[in-house]
């Protein structure tokens, strides 16, 4: 692989080339927001949470979808970068309903995490308070619409990795919804298999564990690394799991 | 069919045509179709045979002539004479021109449109050449009019460096909004390597009040099609995608029909004039998502997917079409191609300004006396656009501010009216070319809620994939509707121009990225207005209802005195 230098918060670094510049951000150890994102799917460039700022490009660039090129100048804290995730954050706690306090994910919930660490401490945004219904027809999991967050990490994990391609969007901009085969009850899905790869990817309370109450819901994706390196070197650890 | 039986069929079509002794052109597309052109024809027909006129004169559904709103619109050939223009036509005034015009030769003076009016002679007719003049469904009357001869040139005398060399000499810029040149996409494409490669012509026209591309699609058909396949056989593509927008029935009907009209005839299809060359075109039909006609999105569109856009790079002339390399243009600028290789880069560059070449097509609407489709070259002003050739503003209202570019533009106000038209010049008041949209506004139009209406737009239209377009313009369009019913603040104000910048900087396709621009450029030259709204709580052109107040005074003024605006006013003081 060849390899490429770039600068990144003015620190000379070496990539190599062809993979992303989130990856090799987090190779480095700097911490980027990430809520689209997943290790082991496809990237979307959906949230617009680890865009950063390139020296000689007035657009910002997504790192997750920008791969790596020689003599890149990267700044991925600017001031700027830092308001406009606030105020992405914002906006995604204002498009639908989202309680922490009565939420199953509360404490464990990767959007709840971004905004803590990112210093999000209000919404400034009117709420939209949309009138979204939930899915308990399943006999496992449940669907809740109003904490969605339509990063699509549950459609992709269902196509990509399970091979069902179980969910999908149906219509677009803020009415965007999550749907089960062609917008029917979750628990009369033909093509589900149940093995709730959604619920473990979902960075919200979205999708949960049929039965779990505020707090209690825990997501684990690290059965994604297990599986890929599983299919990949036709190894299948089971010690660990 | 080769060069010269496509010659033949040009002659032979030619000394057909010129046999009649009169030709009545009755325009067939949408506007004139909607005011009632198919009752004129008719009305036409029935006259000629009443007067026993049959043989000697046709009837010819063309395509659109350019003063929409003066429609249905016919026009009268007679060989050795000058074309007369008839406006507003009914079948009662139909059967007077065949009675008076066609059969004594006297002109109805009363419909007639002057020959020396601003609104055609300003005009500058490359891509729209044909139109109004020749049948769409007719492949004959096309190729009588040097159809086909481009491609016949380029696939004989050219190779395919030679045509991507002579498009970029040219200047030809795409003509869909962002101006990117020409020729070197073309360049991009044909160096890439692939075993496979597609042309895909952008028809997904989404712009309020814009309809050039539907105008060239449905009123030359074959124009379009000469140029996508020049452009295959330069870039080496053996496959071409139409994307016609859903709501334009008429134009995917015509091209379908001059497709295989083409195809029978060996002018599409394996073989392309007898040469080498294969292309292949098919349509594909948009079923109305404005975002479509972004690239990418209209790729995903065509390969059967949701309408979607994914972030660039990969450009589509690395990876487009199923991962293949991919051309994709303007129809317009497919328009233009034809006349470009016929005449040559240095007649095409001649014409325009030194950074825009050659000629755009404008969507004439709004507050102005004539609208309708013009195509102008490049550098005339706006004063000439608004004021010569759409005949300035009716009921001696004043003119506030002219939209180019539609939800991805912005508003132009009166101290710009003397820029020129191009895209260097509209990019620095803050606005686009775009794709042609132009509507003009008067005193009465309120900036703010124009600029409502613009975002309303792009938030209905939002794919919803990134959060910055899809909450964004939701929060922006609540903020507005909050100034336009009386009840924002400052801090709304401070807000929304933050949301702006976030909206243009962080989204991830050009709708998104632009949607702001309406706002940006109306709060740059109408600022005034905008807070009329907010410190007198009074609209000034006195468009917007404002019948609210903004929530903090309601709090103070419920704990003051009364629910009474004028009492709590006064108590206040």
């Amino acid at each position: 692989m060849p390899v490429v230098t770039l600068t990144i918060n003015d620190e000379l670094v070496s990539g190599q080339a062809g993979q992303t510049l989130l990856s090799l951000l987090q190779e480095r150890g700097i911490e980027m927001p990430t809520l689209c994102h997943l290790e082991g799917l496809s990237e979307r460039g959906g949230c617009r949470l680890c865009m950063v700022e390139m020296k000689g490009s007035p657009r910002l660039f997504a790192a997750c979808v920008t791969p790596v090129q020689e003599d890149m100048v990267v700044y991925t804290h600017t001031e700027r970068l830092i308001n406009y995730r606030r105020m992405i954050l914002e906006l995604l706690f204002s498009e639908r309903n989202h309680y922490c306090a009565v939420c199953v994910m509360n404490g464990h919930c990767e959007l709840q995490t971004q905004a803590a660490e990112n210093g999000m401490t209000s919404v400034r945004y009117d709420y939209l308070n949309p009138d979204l219904p939930m899915d308990a027809s399943h006999e496992r999991y449940v669907l809740d619409h109003n904490r969605c967050i339509l990063c699509t990490r549950c459609i992709r994990v269902c196509d990509e990795i399970e091979g069902a391609h179980v969910w999908d969007l149906m219509g677009r901009g803020v009415n965007s919804m999550l749907i089960s085969d062609l917008a029917m009850p979750w628990g009369d899905s033909v093509t589900c298999t149940n093995c709730g790869k959604c619920v473990q990817v979902c960075p919200t309370g979205a999708l949960f564990t049929r039965g779990s109450t505020v707090a209690e819901m825990e997501k684990h994706h690290n059965f994604l690394k297990w599986i890929l390196t599983g299919r990949e070197q036709n190894q299948w650890d089971y010690s660990n799991l | 069919m080769n060069r010269v039986e496509l010659q033949n069929m040009a002659q032979t079509e030619t000394e057909r045509q010129s046999a009649f002794r009169c030709r009545l052109l009755c325009c067939a597309s949408t506007p004139c179709l909607s005011s009632g052109s198919t009752a004129v024809s008719e009305a036409m027909k029935e006259a000629l045979v009443a007067g026993n006129l049959n043989g000697e004169v046709e009837v010819v559904a063309t395509g659109c002539m350019g003063p929409c709103s003066r429609g249905p619109l016919v026009t009268v050939k007679v060989p050795g004479q000058e074309d007369v223009i008839y406006e507003q036509v009914t079948p009662e005034i139909a059967k007077e021109i065949v009675t008076q015009h066609v059969a004594e030769n006297k002109p109805v003076s009363e419909h007639m449109l002057p020959a020396d009016m601003p609104f055609f002679v300003k005009q500058k007719k490359i891509v729209l050449s044909n139109s109004g003049q020749i049948d769409p469904e007719k492949l004959e009357d096309y190729v009588a009019r040097q159809g086909y001869t481009a491609l016949a040139h380029a696939l004989r005398e050219m190779t395919p460096e030679e045509v991507c060399a002579t498009i970029t000499q040219s200047g030809l810029r795409g003509r869909g909004g962002a101006g990117f040149p020409t020729g070197i996409k073309w360049d991009l494409v044909r160096k890439s390597q692939g075993d496979k490669k597609y042309v895909v012509a952008n028809g997904d026209e989404g712009d309020p009040g814009a309809y050039m591309d539907r105008t060239l699609m449905e009123s030359d058909p074959h124009r379009l099609l000469e140029g996508m396949a020049i452009a295959g056989y330069a870039v080496g593509a053996d496959q071409g995608y139409l994307y016609v927008r859903g709501e334009y029935p008429i134009a995917a009907q015509r091209l379908q029909r001059a497709i295989r009209a083409a195809e029978r005839r060996g002018i599409l299809g394996s073989r392309v004039l007898d040469s080498n060359f294969t292309f292949r075109v098919d349509v594909r039909i948009g079923a109305g998502a404005f975002v479509c006609g972004e690239e990418t999105a209209l790729m995903a569109s065509i390969m059967g997917r949701r309408g979607q856009p994914v972030p660039r790079p990969p450009y589509p002339a690395e990876r487009g079409l199923w991962g293949k390399p991919t051309l994709i243009n303007n129809v317009e600028t497919f328009g233009n191609i034809a006349p470009i290789i016929l005449n040559g880069a240095e007649w095409f560059a001649g014409i325009g300004t030194e950074k825009s070449k050659g000629s755009k097509i404008f969507a004439l609407a709004g507050n102005i006396d004539t609208t309708g489709l013009i195509e102008v070259p490049m550098g005339i002003t706006l004063r000439e656009i608004v004021y010569d050739i759409a005949n300035g503003i009716p009921d001696g209202y004043a003119f506030k501010a002219v939209q180019t570019g539609g939800p991805s533009g912005g508003c132009i106000p009166a101290q710009y009216l003397d820029t020129p038209v191009d895209y260097q010049s509209l990019g620095a008041l803050g606005s686009i070319m775009g794709s042609g949209g132009l509507v003009v506004m008067d005193e009465r139009s309120c900036m703010a809620d124009v600029a409502k209406y613009f975002i309303e737009f792009c938030m209905d239209e939002s794919c919803g994939k990134c959060v910055p377009c899809r909450v964004g313009t939701v929060q922006m369009h609540r903020i507005l509707e909050r100034v336009t019913n009386g009840s924002a603040d400052f801090d709304d104000l401070k807000m929304l121009e933050e949301l702006c910048t976030l909206v243009r900087e962080t989204s991830l396709c050009g709708l998104g990225q632009n949607a702001p621009n309406p706002v940006i450029s109306t709060l740059r030259y109408f600022r005034d207005e905008y807070e009329a709204h907010i410190t007198e709580r009074r609209c000034p052109a006195g468009a917007c209802e404002m019948d609210s107040i903004p929530v903090r005074e309601l709090r103070t003024n419920s704990l003051v005195y009364s629910h009474d605006g004028a009492q709590a006013e006064a108590a206040k003081a």
